[in-house]
Parts: structure tokens; sequence; C-alpha cells
């Protein structure tokens, strides 16, 4: 597929030169270079958090770089905002599609150039432009009339791909473009880019998943914590290659590790659907599922949750089976954290105390009647994990959106201490926060897994008694933790087992010592099939 | 100085301070106070005198006693528009029940009427997944006809009863200084008070207003707490509705048209959200009160009716753009 390289000229298309990008005391990018020609695919990859998503706001007019230039057809480039960036050329197709879905195909094509005459749109120009950009697809079967929001996910992408070159596109970037699409809409895709690119476009590509940068790209860049780390022809280097430049670093000593004992099965799962999972876990374990964005891993957490509907399977948690609610899950002695801190984690405009305390209110009101809540009881129970976990905050009735993201993280934590579960299902817990609130979050894990699984806050002499009480009449064991990440380092890291989910299938999970940061890359990506 | 065991219940006054220096809460008393001044300074002392305010807390019970009920219902992030057509209602089935039943049958029942429109919102919210402006925007209509309906269209007589007296204070000096209708007002605000601020009940309310999809992760069952808020909502709204009743003495299906919007305006101007998570009863209750004082103020100065709804609608807006500014700094 990559033979057919049109001729090249001395000037890139557009180029990047030695950008650079900070966010505080973090550097996202470190002098990144970075070029696409006209006439060809290249593909951006790494791991998340190497920096495509920083340089590819940089291109689109979003972020500012600190330093480092950056040029389209030899012309200086310097956009302040996105309007900026797409009247120099620069489109973008996002994961999340953007189109008006109670608008006509036609009118989102030109959504914002619309053509006018003294003000009054003119419809035969906006129908010829429309049809104009589709027929360059190659998919006149999508009517302009057509309602855009009654299209396929596929369709949609289209009428956006239509939308970019309406608008006279000289730099095509799609953005995890596959995510949503069947394998069939994945073929008419690639067609399609092969298509656009014999045309002469420039196209970048940014994608997880080794086997389409493979078969879609004639060249790749590959960026590792906010670097180049490698570039090249995409026909002439191997997937083991590609993903040896995406790693390329070893564990850290970041993650304690006490002796374990693995216990009684506390979660099991036969044939789940979504995610075709089987699996069990046990106290005394945290079991990994390691997968790429979109792989379907948080809908199989959803799913055991209680979140989303069970398709087809049975789980099983401790001796109970059945279909359930997330209400009956924390009566289950389960609790989750969801990896969407801001937008379900956590209710933000609400205190500390009430986001910390709000599944187990019981026992924090009067001894009778037994609904009630003595908000003083809140803070108290709220005031001793802000202790123990060393919450950075004013008090236990400061606003959750006041604290910083790691703050935040470890609110939603010890939510499940304060319930004191015995299933935690952790979706993405160290995603976006600092690394100390990290290294503190792999040290709970990995108490509560090894012997008692007791993580109480300091108790206080003569102090009220709170959730403790709760915990102390139960039967304490070791926890058990499933545990999802993206993040291959930190699984291989905190987890006993690992399994990985790739395009919506759970594979076998194996000892996590079986595994390489390589192998799960390999897995998790596709590249195996791809090899 | 300070004994030990003051140490201990810190948390507990830190809580009042709070409370009081809550500037959403503080705002909108202070807004009471300078509304009442400025009449008071046009209308002269009179204005205070206690007649006067019992006027005026007379002409509140109505829209308080049902606003108590919305006050819950915005914080869990909803809204119900079916509250006028419910007091509506609630008047007519009085003293339908009135004809052949004592006072107090009659005003169970009321409040019993009144509830089951609640439910029919919660579960039609809950159950079908229409958004509560929709629901309840259809079930305004419906109620409003059912209330047609029962009275045949015409205004309702009944025999005097206590229920008459409800806001009214006794002439021969029995009774407790104010209408028996403005005590059970303060005693159904301490209840509900107490509800949102000390009960399971209440915090889920918050938490369900505030971010729904996180009170879904916590296991709270929202399903049944909308339900709920809407259920007891609209029993308020029906005894607002009896209290409404007290004042017509006859039951009048046509009696409370727009009344939700006063409602509204109420727990609005007191400080809650339409978009969930935020209200107080104390807001909600001085909310009321600035309307009622406008009104009447209004009135007794000579001013037309446009005016005040000018003021009126001015206090609205300005209680929400202050809320907005106080946000951003």
């Amino acid at each position: 597929m990559a033979e057919a390289v049109s001729p090249v000229r001395d000037v890139p298309r557009f180029e990047m030169r030695g950008v650079r990008k900070t966010f505080g005391a973090t550097v996202a990018l470190d002098g990144v270079d970075f070029a696409v020609r006209s006439g060809e695919v290249c593909a951006l990859v790494g791991q998340n958090g190497a920096g495509k998503s920083t340089l590819m706001a940089i291109l689109a007019g979003a972020l500012k770089p600190d330093a480092g230039v950056m040029r389209i057809e030899g012309d200086a480039y310097t956009p302040r905002h996105p309007l900026d960036a797409r009247q120099a050329g620069v489109a973008m197709i996002h994961q999340e599609l953007s189109i008006a879905p109670h608008l006509t195909v036609m009118e989102n094509i030109v959504l914002g150039v619309e053509p006018t005459r003294g003000g009054i749109l003119r419809r035969d120009r906006i129908r010829q432009i429309a049809v104009a950009a589709l027929t360059e697809l190659g998919h006149q079967d999508i009517r302009p009339d057509a309602i855009a929001g009654d299209l396929s996910p596929a369709g949609q992408q289209l009428v956006e791909i239509a939308r970019a070159l309406a608008s006279g596109c000289r730099v095509l970037v799609l953005d995890e473009p596959t995510s949503s699409l069947t394998h069939g809409d994945v073929r008419t895709l690639f067609d399609l880019l092969g298509r656009l690119k014999r045309q002469g476009h420039a196209i970048v590509y940014i994608s997880h998943f080794i086997e389409e940068v493979k078969e879609v790209s004639d060249r790749f860049v590959v960026l590792r914590d906010g670097r180049n780390a490698g570039e090249g022809v995409t026909s002439r280097t191997r997937a083991d290659d590609i993903v040896g430049m995406m790693v390329g670093r070893a564990l850290d000593d970041l993650y304690p590790r006490s002796p374990r004992a693995s216990g009684e099965a506390m979660l099991t799962v036969e044939d789940l659907v979504p995610g075709s999972a089987t699996f069990t876990l046990h106290r005394g374990e945290v079991l990994g599922i390691a997968g790429l964005l979109g792989a379907g891993r948080t809908r199989l957490l959803r799913t055991i949750f209680g979140l989303e509907a069970v398709q087809s399977g049975r789980i099983r948690v401790a001796a109970y089976s059945g279909a359930a609610t997330p209400h009956d899950r924390w009566r289950q002695s389960m609790g989750m954290l969801s990896e969407d801190r801001g937008g379900e984690g956590l209710a933000r405009a609400l205190s500390v105390a009430d986001n910390l305390t709000v599944t187990r209110l019981e026992r924090l009101g009067l001894p009778w009647p037994a609904f009630t809540v003595l908000p003083s009881r809140q803070d108290a129970a709220a005031s001793r994990w802000i202790d123990r976990l060393a919450i950075r905050c004013a008090g236990p009735r400061q606003a959750v959106a006041q604290l910083s993201g790691g703050n935040q993280q470890k609110v939603a934590f010890a939510r499940l201490l304060h319930h004191d579960v015995d299933v935690l299902v952790l979706d993405e817990p160290t995603r976006g926060i600092d690394v100390s609130s990290k290294a503190q979050i792999y040290q709970l894990i990995d108490e509560l897994v090894a012997g008692g699984g007791h993580v109480g806050p300091p108790r206080q002499s003569g102090g009220e008694a709170t959730a403790r009480r709760v915990g102390a009449d139960r039967r304490v064991g070791p926890k058990a933790v499933l545990l999802v990440s993206s993040y291959f380092p930190e699984l291989l890291g905190v987890c006993d087992r690992i399994a990985v989910m790739s395009r919506g299938r759970l594979g076998p999970a194996r000892a996590a010592s079986d595994w390489t940061e390589h192998a799960l890359l390999m897995e998790a990506s596709g590249a195996r099939a791809a090899s | 100085m300070i004994p030990r065991a003051t140490a201990a219940r810190l948390p507990r006054s830190g809580h009042r301070r709070r409370f009081l220096t809550d500037s959403e809460v503080a705002g909108v008393l202070g807004g009471l106070v300078a509304v009442s001044l400025i009449f008071g300074a046009l209308i002269g002392p009179q204005f205070f005198r206690a007649a006067n305010v019992e006027l005026m807390a007379r002409q509140t019970v109505i829209v308080a006693v049902a606003a108590l009920g919305m006050t819950m219902i915005i914080v869990s992030g909803g809204i119900d528009l079916s509250v006028g057509s419910i007091v509506a209602l609630s008047t007519v089935v009085v003293a339908l029940v009135l004809r052949s039943h004592g006072p107090a049958v009659a005003l169970a029942t009321g409040v019993a009427a009144s509830a089951v429109c609640g439910a029919v919102n919660g579960l039609l919210i809950t159950q079908l997944r229409v958004v509560p402006f929709i629901v309840t925007l259809g079930t305004m209509l419906l109620v409003r006809g059912a209330a047609k309906g029962l009275a045949d269209e015409r205004r309702i007589e009944a025999p005097i009863t206590w229920i008459n007296d409800l806001l009214r204070t006794a002439r021969d000096g029995r009774g407790l200084l104010l209408p028996t209708g403005i005590w059970l007002t303060v005693a159904l605000a301490i209840v509900v008070a107490l509800l949102l601020r000390y009960t399971r009940f209440g915090r889920h309310l918050f938490a369900i207003g505030s971010n729904e999809r996180t009170a879904r992760l916590c296991g709270v069952r929202i399903n049944w707490r909308k339900f709920e808020v809407y259920t007891i909502g609209a029993a308020l709204a029906g005894l607002a509705g009896v209290m409404e009743f007290s004042k017509l003495s006859v039951g009048d299906p046509t009696v409370a048209v727009g009344l939700e919007l006063d409602v509204i305006a109420a727990v609005i101007i007191g400080g809650g959200s339409l978009l969930g998570g935020k209200g107080s009863v104390v807001g909600t209750l001085a909310g009321a009160a600035i309307m009622a004082v406008i009104q009447i103020g209004c009135s007794q100065q000579g001013l037309p009716n446009w005016v005040q709804q000018i003021v009126t609608g001015t206090i609205i807006v300005g209680a929400v753009a202050l809320d907005r500014w106080r946000q951003v700094t």
C-alpha cells in the first residue's frame, strides 16, 4: 500500500521545528520536530501522555507553543486561535465527531463558511459545494439533503472530511478516526485516504493501533515523553520495532509490593457480553485489564458495576448473582472509581465531605431515626480520610471543584475506603494526576490487597465512632482490586495478573511476571495480528 | 478559658459560622431588608405595623408552602410546572369533600389527591425518561383540565369550617398571635429544612442535582428519589391549595393560573439554581417574602400593577445575575 508515494517536493506541506510546551513544571513537549509532505500519510504514534494531543492542539491553534517554529508550505504559521488554523487550511477530524446532527449534510459541509449574497444564503451554491466535495471523496451515495444525524458514524465522519475539503484544507489531521467505525467502514476510510493522498493531500494520521498505522501510512513519527523517539518509512519497519520506540524505558521503583496471598473468589465473570470477558478475581490480588482507549474496558467495568446492561453472560459478586444496580453493588461491598473524574466520579459543586460519604451515610446520623444524617459527623468522618490520605484542602466543607486533580482523585478513592468495600473496581485511577498522588494511590492499593486489607484513618482518642466501626464488626480480610489502565508500566508494577482487552474482547489473564510492556502493547494495539 | 469539650465540637461550630456567613442566604435576606426599608421609607411607619406585617405574611404563605416543595425539586435538578394547577385541583377537591365530610377529611383528601398528581409526574419523568419541564408542562394542562371537569367548570360552594380560618387571626384573641396557616408554614419550613440538611433523602437530592451521573455511580436510587420528591412537592402544593381555599372559601378550578412561576421565582431569588444542587429553605422563604412585600408595598403606595411586575421581574433577573457574578469572582 505504501508503494504509491507521489513525487515529493523539497518543501514539506507542513512542518514544526523544535516545538516546546510546558504546563507549570511539567514539560509536555521538549523540542519536537514533525513534518508532513504533499501526497503522503504520516502517522503520529506514541503512548498515552507521550505528547500527541498537545502537539496537535498546537497545530490546531488551541495552544500556543513556548518555543519552536511552524511553517505551512514554507510560510510562517502562527495561529492565535482555532479559527486561524482553519483559515490557514488545517483541518482536524477528532475522535468525537463535531457535526450538527439536526442540519442537513450540505448545511454541515458549509457550516461557518456559508456562501451568501447580500446576507441571503445561496442554497444553489451550497448544494454545488457539497456535491463537489462529496464527489471528490467518491461518495455520491450521500444525499446533500439528508439529515446529518441520521447517518451512521462512518457517514458523519465522511461529512466532516467533506467539510475539510470544501474549506480548502492543506493539512488534514485525523485523530483516532477508526474508534467508532465498524470493520467495513475502516476499509472504506482507508481507501478514501489512499485516494486523497494520490490527489496530493497531506494527511496526519494519529492512532494507537499499530496494525492501522502499518496499513495506512507511508511514514511514521514516534513521540515518547514529549520528545521525538524515532521515525521511518512504514513499509520498511517491523511493527515490533515501532512498539519498541514507543516503550523505550524500564520500570521505575514507584510500586511497592507487600507479600500477598490470594484468597476466596470475590468476583466471577463468565462469558460476559459486552467485553467477551471471563475471569475470576480473588481476595488479596490485583487483576489488571490492559487496553488502549476505546478498547471497551470502561464499558466492561460499567457493565460489571450495573451502570450498563448485561447483554449475555453471568456476573457473580461474592455470593450474589443476577442483575444488579450500582445501589446493589455498593451493598454487595463493591465500589467503583470512574475514569471520568469531573463528569461522573465527583459532584464537583458539593463538598469533600458530601462526595466522600454519599455512598454510606448510614451511621453518620442520630441513633434514631435511622434516615438522619448529621453534617458534623460527615465532616468528622471526612476529616479523618483527609488526614489519612493527606488530601490538600481547606477542610471537609470545601467544594471538590476547588481541589487539584490529584486531590480530587484521592477524594474519589477515599469514598471506596470510607465505604470499606471488599471489591474495588478502579478505572484509570491515576489518569491526569501528579506523581506523588500516583505513588500514594499505588501504595494504598498495595495496602488493601496485602495483609489485613485494613486501610483505616488514624484513630483519634475518644473520637466518635464513624465508618471504622462499620468495618470493625465485619470480618476483615484483604481486598480484591480490579484495575483498568492504559499506562502499562503501572499495570506491570501494581498487578498480580493482567488480561489484555483489544477491540472489545478481553483475553485470558496471565501472571504479571509473564508480561512485558512490549508484549502488552503488542497485544493491545493489535500489532501481533499485523506482524 | 475555653472548656476542652468545646474543642472536640469544633467542626459543628464551624458549620454554624458558615451558615450565618453563607453569602447566598445573607444576600437574599439583605435583599428582603432592603426592599422592606425602601417601601417603609416611601409609605411611612405604618408599613411596619403588626397588622400590615401579618397581611404580608398571609400573602406569602400560599406561594411559600408550594415553594418549599419546589425548593426540594429544584435542588434535585428538576422543575414542576404543574404546581398552579395542583393548587386549583386541591381547592376543588376540598370543596367537594366538605359537602359530605368534615374539614379534616377534606384537607387530607385535597393533599392526597395532589400527592397523586406528583406521583404521576414522578413516574412519567423516571419511566419515560422525559425531561421534567416537558412532563410537567403536560400535566399542568392535564391537572387543570381534571380540576375543571371535577368542578363541572363552576365554582364549588362549600360550608364554612375551621379551614376558612387558617389565614385569619382569631378576633376573640384566641390563637397564637398569628393565623394558624402562618404557624403551619413555619413548621413545614423547619421540617423541609431539616429534611434537606439532616437526612439521607436531602443529601441524595443535592447529589442528584449536582451531578446525576455521580449519584448513580454512588448507588443513589435516582428514580425512587425523584418519585419521592415530586410526590412530596405536589403534596405541599396541595396544602398550598388548602390555604388558597381558605382564602377563597370556594373551590375554584380557574384559580392560581401562573402561580408556578411565582413559586419558581421565589426559589430562584432565594438562591436556588435551575441546574440543580443549590437551594435553601431560608432563601426560598425570603424570596417569597420579597415578592409579597413588593406586591403589597406597591399597592399601598398606589402604584399600578405594571410597576409591581417590572420591579419583581427586575429582582428575579438581578438575583440570578448577582449569583453569577459572585460565582465568577
